[in-house]
């Protein structure tokens, strides 16, 4: 069974030390994800595609307490078994803040500010049996 | 010289879930009813501005209301679809094209949180694959960086809620007409951390209709004409948090609502304290604390004190979705913009019954705020 992205283009995989994949803009310097070819910030027309930092802070956050809607979701959605999963946004230095699940779903367990590492999860199962992976961020121990 | 505008008929259809009837045809009614509200026909309408976001085509309403060749333009514009026909037909009449019109929204959603398309929305597959594709996250992920920076408890935003269904008890148009303990708000199920069940609003259904004329025909219509002073729509700046953002920028903006507030402020030539109530977007309980401060009534941080001490009730200082706002009406896009509008032209003549405002309200104020990251403001008066 292999582990396949969601999609490809939004984080390096396979690798080791998976990171997002952005834009940078050519002209000031800004920072989008995903890739996009227009700067939103100065209103360039030129961008590069960059790896984006592995780690940053948690700016804030949420818990997912009910299923979502099945599709778009491809998780787990049936209400009998499904797990909340915490969301936030992760402040990465220089760059941006990046929306992304997070591994941890505790309230008590999550504060803002708190140090952050990108990691890929498990999301379902496809067709073809492999295993379809997501990114998230997960607390430094 | 531009043209001064009144609201001279207003109709709705009642909100919450009505079996059987139509988005359209809730808009189609609350057409009538504005027209009855102001002793005209449809045939007297020089033109219309509609939408609605699930419900179908405004324009093809004309089919049921009646063919009479008027200029009818469909709008769509996310959340700020009942705003923007407003401002549209505002404009129509300030600069002098036609006289009389109507702007109409409404609509009718399936149960449960908003299924975003998110293609529709600019966004990837993988975006809704991951379990992103959900406003009710934004709503949470806000509200909880605002409770951290300024001090906002988790009893304020269940206070928000009770209030509101308090108030659509006594609102015989709205969805929930039970009133909701602030108990029983914070102790409903957790759905997106801090916000509880009874903390957000739904999607549902509903229809308004408003007629606007040249204030200087206004009495033709009505002998309580309400004067549009102000009608602004803005969208978002970079660095502002908005709805389904897979990224936000470092540095932060303030957002549309003070964009829109603040033009909607100059254009009507007064500033926040001269506003007597207002009906303030609440998709949840957070919203309506941050946009008092976003729309300019109060500090970032005032709204705890402000709220538990009663100042937004109907009775308060400061009265606040008097209706019950979106958590008590629900939301049915293309409508909630008007309603808000509809709520304020009853309290500003009078006639609001068992919700209405002590001591004679002049100027009142709506704002509806939504997905991509616009906001819509009007000032009415007297």
């Amino acid at each position: 069974m292999a582990r396949v992205p969601v999609t490809e283009g939004v984080f390096t995989w396979p690798s080791d030390k998976p990171a997002l994949i952005g834009s940078r803009c050519v002209k000031c310097g800004n920072h989008m994800f995903p890739v996009q070819s227009g700067c939103p910030k100065c209103t360039g027309d030129a961008t590069e595609t960059v790896e984006l930092g592995r780690r940053g802070t948690l700016w804030t956050w949420t818990v997912q307490g009910f299923p979502p809607k099945a599709p778009p979701y491809a998780g787990d959605a049936d209400p009998k078994t499904f797990k909340a999963f915490g969301v936030g946004y992760v402040e990465l230095p220089g760059e941006l803040k990046i929306e992304t699940r997070l591994t941890e779903a505790d309230p008590e367990k999550l504060k803002i500010g708190m140090e952050m590492e990108m990691v890929i999860i498990p999301l379902c199962t496809d067709e073809n049996g492999n295993e379809v992976v997501t990114f998230a961020f997960a607390p430094v121990a | 010289m531009t043209t001064e505008v009144a609201i001279v008929g207003i109709g709705m259809h009642e909100f919450g879930r009505t079996e059987g009837v139509s988005g359209m045809d809730q808009g189609v009614i609350a057409v009538r009813r504005a027209c009855a509200d102001a002793g005209l026909s449809w045939e007297d309408m020089q033109f219309a501005f509609g939408g609605s976001m699930a419900a179908g085509a405004a324009d093809t309403m004309v089919s049921l209301l009646g063919l009479t060749g008027l200029q009818f333009i469909n709008v769509a514009n996310g959340c700020a679809t009942g705003g923007s026909a407003l401002f549209s037909a505002y404009n129509t009449i300030r600069s002098g094209v036609f006289d009389l019109g109507i702007a109409i929204g409404f609509d009718k959603h399936e149960r449960g949180a908003f299924r975003v398309n998110t293609k529709g929305s600019g966004l990837g597959d993988w975006y809704g694959a991951s379990g992103l594709a959900l406003t009710t996250q934004f709503f949470g992920m806000k509200i909880n960086r605002y409770m951290h920076e300024y001090g906002i408890t988790p009893s304020t935003l269940a206070k928000v809620s009770s209030k509101a269904f308090r108030n659509g008890s006594l609102n015989p148009m709205a969805w929930r007409r039970k009133p909701i303990s602030e108990e029983e708000v914070a102790n409903s199920p957790m759905l997106s951390y801090p916000l509880t069940q009874y903390m957000f609003c739904n999607p549902g259904e509903g229809g308004v209709a408003l007629i606007l004329c040249r204030a200087d025909k206004a009495h033709l219509y009505t002998d309580k004409p309400v004067y549009l002073r102000a009608a602004a729509v803005r969208s978002r700046r970079f660095g502002s948090f908005e709805v389904l953002a897979p990224s936000i920028a470092l540095e932060h903006n303030a957002g549309p609502t003070v964009d829109a507030s603040k033009a909607a402020f100059e254009m009507a030539g007064i500033g926040p304290d001269d506003i007597d109530l207002a009906q303030l977007q609440d998709t949840e309980a957070g919203a309506e604390v941050m946009h008092m401060a976003e729309n300019g009534f109060c500090e970032h941080g005032e709204q705890e004190w402000m709220i538990q001490a009663g100042e937004t009730e109907i009775g308060g200082k400061f009265p606040v979705n008097t209706d019950g706002g979106c958590l008590a009406n629900g939301e049915p896009i293309g409508a909630s913009g008007l309603r808000q509008v509809f709520e304020n032209v009853l309290q500003l003549r009078g006639d609001a019954g068992a919700r209405q405002v002590p001591n004679n309200p002049k100027v009142a104020y709506t704002h509806v705020y939504g997905a991509p990251g616009i906001s819509g403001v009007t000032i009415l008066s007297r």
